[in-house]
């Protein structure tokens, strides 16, 4: 396990308790989303890993090093790219990363530097002012300035809000990379299809706590609903009598069916739903499944949640 | 120790002062030949001579105290105010640095830049009086230490302050009258009695009067008391930092 988080707390002066004993770990090269809605404590749980808040209770240990006691060891292992950006503006590209660089006590490494510019394609952009480059570079060269320092753990907090599709591509396309070099990665996000295309597991937070965190796929099989469209030959008005239950819906104009189903039954209720079908004499032109998207399993968990 | 921290904070710091070499340099240049035109040459030549020294070369060691204390200040307060208010100490505080390396960085870079425009000052100073430096190691040693505590005091205001009124407020409020009031352009022993005591309760003036000593070899209080005065100065800085890091007052919630 590269991090180990152990019933972490965090309660601002304010009394908010932004973190409710959150326990998780990570494995080494895997890539975690942590899934929750604005205010869920997503930021404030890497803020704490990070260093940059300090947590009420609990510890987190990075590599077996201990964020308290052993800080220097643990957070040379850790690299943050923060949700907002925030950079000089005055400052040029270069100068920005190398800083980085040499604030994690790394000597200068010129090749590095040009590779990981080369990889976000900023090369071109070295000698620019920061505030020169659009938002979406900017963004980059957060990142740039988090790898500079060759991390073993990256931080992503939201690394795509804001950020247009193409770009949003590229960036997966980044942090797949990154995984291929053994970096493990733990990524904020709102974009549930963030957390489907990229993530190996998905943990849900909301309120200061972690709901779940599972196996993607595993998750979405055991959580996933399926939907079966039946479309009709002829327009029915009305559902009959055997038919007519809360999972079967009749579309408006009549021409097709929707029957929800949960897969982790041991019945899903399709043959007998086909066989009454039948029995109503009702003809079938054609049939299709949908498995539902992530998105709706978190929306589900977290409607769950505030009930 | 991380060094190479502590280098990248400093040379970081050091980039932007020569980024805005020019200003760095030309105003205190420009300033210093003002202030002696007004006082050493308009008013000076009605003073004559205060203890023994001619009025221009007398007001060299306060007039550089003037411009050190102010910018050691400035730069010290704006060194680590500004990540505070753009938002990159995420960077610091995430780092594997500890606080003595961070203040290490930022204080050293800014006590430079102000002995820096000490030196400048010094040597326009230079142009219009003829200036002898008794004691100059004591002068250096003067110099630096009023250049790092000022700095010290410049990074604990750049974490007290919410804003960039805050920010100027303790130089502009506290800092410049006390060294206008601290004997840069006088001698204490000039004012009437009354006000000779309570100008003893200015921390500033046994700064002036130690540096005016290294240069001429008088004092308006014993060396000593300057010394230990500079020493106190410091060590408090010294212990409000730690304090500061030590509850994260201000930078860490």
């Amino acid at each position: 396990m590269l991090l180990k988080v152990n019933e972490l707390s965090k309660t601002y002066v304010s009394g908010f308790e932004a973190l409710k004993g959150i326990s998780l770990q990570v494995k080494r090269g895997e890539i975690l989303a942590l899934l929750g809605p604005n205010g869920a404590g997503k930021t404030t749980l890497i803020s704490t890993i990070c260093g940059i808040t300090k947590p009420s209770s609990g510890s987190v240990s990075i590599d077996g090093y201990d964020i308290s006691k052993n800080f220097r060891d643990a957070r040379k292992l850790v690299g943050l790219v923060p949700q907002d950006i925030t950079l000089e503006p005055f400052e040029k590209v270069m100068n920005t990363i190398k800083f980085s660089r040499g604030l994690f006590g790394k000597k200068k490494d010129d090749a590095l530097i040009e590779k990981i510019l080369d990889k976000l394609s900023l090369w071109e952009k070295r000698d620019s002012r920061i505030m020169e480059l659009s938002g979406g570079m900017k963004r980059r060269v957060l990142i740039a300035k988090a790898l500079s320092h060759e991390p073993r753990l990256l931080f992503l907090d939201e690394p795509t809000a804001g950020v247009d599709v193409e770009l949003r591509q590229s960036m997966w396309n980044v942090v797949a990379d990154l995984k291929k070099d053994g970096v493990t990665i733990i990524l904020t996000t709102h974009y549930i299809e963030e957390a489907e295309a990229i993530a190996d597991r998905v943990g849900i937070i909301n309120k200061g706590e972690l709901l779940l965190i599972e196996d993607k796929a595993s998750l979405m099989n055991r959580l996933g609903q399926k939907v079966l469209k039946i479309d009709l030959q002829k327009s029915l008005k009305k559902l009959p009598k055997e038919l007519d239950k809360k999972s079967v819906k009749l579309s408006d104009d009549g021409m097709s069916l929707t029957y929800v189903y949960d897969t982790k039954q041991k019945r899903t209720g399709i043959t007998k739903l086909l066989s009454d079908l039948s029995n109503s004499g009702i003809n079938l032109r054609d049939i299709q499944t949908d498995q539902s998207s992530l998105e709706e399993i978190f929306v589900n968990l977290v409607r769950e949640n505030v009930q | 120790m991380n060094l190479q921290a502590v280098k990248a904070i400093y040379f970081f710091e050091m980039a932007r002062f020569f980024r805005t070499l020019l200003q760095s340099f030309v105003s205190p240049v420009i300033s210093t030949s003002l202030y002696f035109v007004v006082f050493g040459t308009a008013i000076g030549s009605r003073i004559q001579e205060v203890e023994g020294i001619t009025y221009g070369a007398f007001i060299v060691p306060g007039l550089i105290m003037l411009s050190v204390m102010t910018q050691a200040t400035s730069n010290g307060s704006f060194g680590i105010y500004f990540p505070k208010f753009i938002g990159t100490i995420y960077e610091l505080l995430s780092a594997p640095i500890n606080y003595f390396e961070i203040v290490l960085g930022y204080v050293g870079a800014a006590a430079t830049k102000a002995l820096f425009i000490g030196l400048v000052i010094l040597g326009t100073a230079a142009i219009f009086v003829e200036l002898k430096i008794m004691y100059p190691i004591a002068m250096i040693l003067f110099l630096v230490l009023t250049c790092t505590s000022f700095s010290l005091l410049g990074f604990i205001l750049g974490i007290w302050a919410r804003n960039f009124e805050q920010l100027q407020l303790v130089p502009l409020l506290v800092v410049t009258p006390l060294v206008f009031l601290g004997g840069s352009f006088y001698s204490v022993s000039m004012l009437p009695p009354i006000w000779q005591k309570i100008t003893l309760f200015n921390p500033v003036v046994y700064l002036i009067s130690g540096f005016r000593w290294s240069f001429f070899g008088n004092a308006d209080v014993p060396i000593l008391t300057s010394l230990f005065a500079i020493s106190l100065f410091t060590l408090v800085c010294i212990l409000i930092v730690a304090w500061i890091f030590k509850t994260g007052w201000r930078i860490k919630q």
